[in-house]
């Protein structure tokens, strides 16, 4: 973008970088940030592709209907949201430099991370208990890898979340600490916005079927 | 030409790199309304389904699906903060590169899978078979 060409009378044309300017550290850390969820975002989308395609394939074994529970799964949705909304909170005290109120919303945020992530693993071990496997059908399969991915990002989240506790704890709100936690905050958001999806397309979808 | 791109970089230089980088913030205000529609479209589609108000089950679907798709933008601007102006719209740049990639690879899997189904797989009956 500043590279230009300058060509003066018979000589060489010139390559150089007209008006560097200062780079403060950290100043492209948040549109590299949101580039790296565009492309997790592809990858979710070539998961829902592959669940699209395979989701219909029970290969005799159970259906959406026999194994999803709603009222589960609306409690689980309720968690993420919850979760998402106290995380707001957490910005919004981080930027008023309240040290304490900032750690207690991410302690709240966290906490419902938790909870979804509890919830998640009992209805994965129900249906794994009642033979519903990964193995037993192109659905189980595609169901698993989708929602599982989405599970295995809210644990990374979770503890992105703690290390952060525990970095803010001892170093205070410094300005690294900010940008990480705004970072933090933009991954949280998006898994809330992939869940969308999940319950729409997966759960929502799946009983319709 | 060199002062074209010296106005485009004095143009660009002058939002780029302010103190935080040009992101974008959100309020009290704007994450409580974030999360009273995020609330209302999260519980409707799943009032939908659970009681099976609409007897149509493909209006159902097409309702769900226009809350979600209704929901991620709420989220999009509410939560992540979304706008055209934030990293000098290179964040929006982004988001539509990636959404015209997922909307081909969507409907391209989903549309050429369903015709191979259709089309490439006659269902054997093996007790037909000798």
């Amino acid at each position: 973008m500043t590279v230009a060409t300058v060509s003066t009378q018979g000589s060489e044309p010139v390559f150089h970088v007209i008006d560097e300017h200062a780079h403060p550290e950290g100043a492209s850390t948040m549109l590299g940030f949101w580039i790296y969820l565009m492309s997790d975002c592809l990858i979710f989308a070539m998961l829902f592709a592959t669940y699209g395609v395979l989701g219909g394939n029970y290969a005799a074994g159970p259906a959406p209907k026999d194994l999803f529970d709603l009222k589960l799964v609306a409690l689980n949705t309720t968690m993420l949201l919850l979760s998402s909304i106290t995380y707001g909170f957490a910005m919004l005290t981080m930027e008023k430099s309240k040290i304490g109120q900032t750690q207690l919303w991410l302690a709240i945020t966290g906490l419902f991370g938790l909870a979804f992530l509890g919830i998640e693993l009992t209805e994965f071990a129900h249906m794994i208990h009642e033979g519903a496997t990964p193995q037993r059908s192109a659905f189980l399969s595609s169901f698993f890898t989708l929602v599982g991915t989405h599970g295995l990002h809210v644990t990374f989240g979770l503890v992105w979340l703690v290390t952060l506790m525990v970095q803010t704890a001892r170093f205070g709100l410094t300005e690294a600490n900010r940008r990480r936690l705004m970072c933090l905050s933009m991954f949280w958001h998006f898994l809330d916005v992939v869940w969308i999806g999940v319950f729409t397309f997966v759960y929502l979808l799946g009983m319709l079927r | 030409m060199t002062t074209e791109a010296r106005t485009l970089e004095a143009n660009a230089g002058g939002h780029g790199h302010d103190d935080h980088g040009g992101a974008a913030h959100g309020s009290l205000k704007t994450y409580l309304i974030g999360f009273g529609l995020s609330v209302v479209l999260t519980a409707v589609p799943f009032w939908l389904v659970m009681t099976g108000a609409i007897a149509d089950k493909q209006v159902t679907a097409l309702i769900v699906l226009v809350l979600a798709a209704v929901q991620i933008v709420v989220h999009m601007i509410y939560f992540l903060h979304m706008n055209t102006r934030s990293e000098n719209g290179w964040t929006m740049m982004a988001m539509i590169f990636t959404v015209i990639m997922v909307v081909i690879a969507l409907t391209g899997s989903l549309w050429v899978m369903h015709h191979l189904n259709v089309n490439m797989m006659p269902i054997h009956d093996m007790s037909q078979m000798p």
